[in-house]
């Protein structure tokens, strides 16, 4: 699932886009190292097939609902990892902008939740060692069930962590991850078996699927990273309840020096009323001036 | 498939709408993502429980919806069409938040409430904000804005060839899923044995297709950059809109204009 402007605070938003930009950096590096001008349009056009493919439906059996293709560990195998996370981001990209799915801000967690987990650990880590050099249908089934399921789950507890972290629900963390996990358990048998489904298609049609030889060291570098960072950014929330709120505002001098009215939450109840309805008598008026200036500057139809 | 011929359709009409002249549409892409960028930073900045502080923001879509022609109608569809992730998640706030936060005209309104309003508020605003930036800029100069701004070059490339690409294959797979609809009068989800050679024949085709399309491109001497889209150059216009929008936001964001105008309209009282 995506994440989501609405629920993503300006420090969860910064650190994920950060480490999405230096993961998109890397892999522009290296794609152009092995370039290969061939990849330019196959990756083009594969991420417009992903699009594509996710708009095919594929009924889960026995519930009755249906569910499609996320794409990440199929990109991995059939590009390598580095030019399908790009190819991914450029997907959720055009997804936040032409379909307002995710959002600006939330790009850069979406990239992580669902590009750096199934391109960077789970291909490495789970597809290429279960598949390893003697490429059998069993084999492939395994790898991509495998890499499915533990992409989504780790992409599930990405999306809980960020929107945790974020706060702005009041859903505590652990009922929220015991309702997500298991809906993500489906999602990522869904999603393997996709990609299985896929796969053993092409390879029983004689296409050469990407020889990568996806370096494991580089994924074990990255996952111990990630850990570390994880534990460090935790460490800080925790010794700090509202440690991120806190090195926001201690940048924005603006934010800190007016209080910010919020909507009266410790005001006490003779208060409330006038401070309600000077609130809402201003929304209104304020919403009648913006309607006025955009009417005033509306352009017509030539 | 109702879904999938509403979203193609729309992306036909969003290319349209971005080819029209006015103003706005004339503005160098790169003040305008910026500005955009801004203003959803500005959003997600705001206290958890800010709703009517938040309001004034939509002053931004609403000039832009008037300034560059964006039909009403077009952008409420859109909107609607989001997956409501973030709403949904947000609808359990009043379960939990239950504490009473405000009461007005004797009718108490708890925290939750509040919060909730502040997500659909959040969901509205940023959603918004992004159609319109590519409503009124166009996805290619959009790209050619963001490798301006230092975007490496294998990403713009990777949109532009994506976005180009998107057309010819979802037409191809909507063809796709009504031929097989159209033999099958089965439900619309299929299963996993019909799923691989499906997809699995599209992936072909695509990478054919990839093919084609790179000796194509070999043959007019393609060496692995793009090059056109001259943008226009930065001028005045640009940086006042830029400065402009963005005192506004720091403005909206360092007061709470509703209440100060409540204030003033009720006065003493």
């Amino acid at each position: 699932m995506h994440m989501s402007d609405a629920l993503v605070s300006p420090a969860v938003g910064a650190v994920m886009w950060l480490s999405s930009a230096g993961l998109i950096a890397w892999s522009a590096r290296r794609v152009k190292q092995d370039l290969d001008e061939r990849k330019v349009p196959l990756m083009g056009v594969m991420g417009a097939f992903v699009f594509a493919a996710q708009m095919i439906n594929i009924a889960i059996p026995g519930t009755g609902s249906s569910g499609h293709l996320g794409g990440g560990l199929l990109l991995a195998v059939l590009l390598g990892p580095h030019a399908a996370f790009i190819t991914l981001f450029s997907v959720l990209a055009v997804q936040a902008l032409l379909f307002g799915d995710g959002g600006l801000l939330a790009l850069g967690a979406n990239a992580f939740n669902l590009g750096f987990f199934p391109c960077f650990l789970c291909y490495p880590l789970l597809y290429r060692t279960v598949v390893g050099s003697r490429t059998t249908r069993a084999r492939i089934f395994t790898g991509a069930l495998l890499a499915g399921v533990v992409g989504l789950q780790l992409g599930s507890l990405g999306v809980v962590a960020e929107t945790s972290l974020s706060g702005l629900t009041d859903l505590p963390p652990l009922p929220f991850l015991l309702v997500m996990q298991p809906i993500h358990l489906a999602i990522g048998i869904v999603e393997g078996l996709a990609t299985a489904a896929v796969l053993l298609f092409v390879t029983s049609a004689g296409i050469a699927v990407h020889e990568a030889t996806g370096s494991r060291r580089t994924a074990l570098v990255l996952l111990f990273a990630g850990l570390l960072l994880a534990g460090a950014v935790s460490l800080f929330a925790s010794t700090r309840p509202d440690g991120l709120e806190w090195s926001i505002e201690s940048v924005s001098s603006l934010a800190s020096s007016v209080p910010p009215v919020s909507e009266g939450v410790s005001a006490e109840p003779a208060g409330a009323l006038v401070q309600s309805a000077t609130a809402i008598a201003g929304t209104l008026v304020t919403l009648l001036v913006a309607g006025l200036i955009a009417f005033a500057l509306r352009r017509k139809a030539p | 498939m109702g879904a999938l011929n509403q979203r193609g359709i729309d992306l036909g009409r969003t290319d349209r709408l971005a080819g029209q002249e006015t103003p706005l549409h004339h503005l160098d892409p790169r003040a305008k993502l910026l500005v955009t960028v801004l203003f959803a930073a500005t959003v997600v900045s705001f206290d958890k429980y800010a709703l009517t502080a938040m309001v004034p923001l939509a002053l931004f879509p609403m000039v832009v919806i008037a300034t560059g022609r964006v039909p009403v109608g077009y952008l409420l569809r859109k909107v609607l069409l989001v997956s409501p992730f973030a709403v949904l998640l947000g609808l359990a706030n009043p379960f939990l938040d239950r504490g009473v936060a405000v009461t007005f005209l004797d009718v108490p309104i708890s925290g939750g409430w509040i919060s909730f309003g502040s997500i659909l508020l959040r969901f509205v605003l940023t959603v918004s904000a992004a159609l319109l930036l590519v409503a009124v800029t166009g996805f290619q100069r959009l790209c050619a804005g963001m490798a301006r701004l230092g975007v490496p070059e294998a990403v713009v490339v990777q949109l532009l060839f994506l976005y180009r690409y998107l057309f010819v294959l979802l037409a191809e797979t909507q063809r796709l899923v009504r031929a097989r609809s159209l033999r099958s009068a089965g439900p619309a989800a299929q299963s996993l044995a019909s799923y691989g050679p499906m997809v699995g024949h599209l992936l072909l085709r695509t990478l054919a297709r990839a093919q084609r399309i790179y000796q194509a491109m070999s043959c007019r001497g393609f060496d692995g950059h793009l090059r056109g889209e001259i943008l226009p150059a930065w001028s005045g216009k640009e940086t006042f809109f830029l400065l402009g929008w963005a005192a506004y936001f720091g403005l909206v964001r360092g007061y709470n204009l509703p209440y100060l105008l409540g204030q003033l309209l009720i006065g003493g009282w």
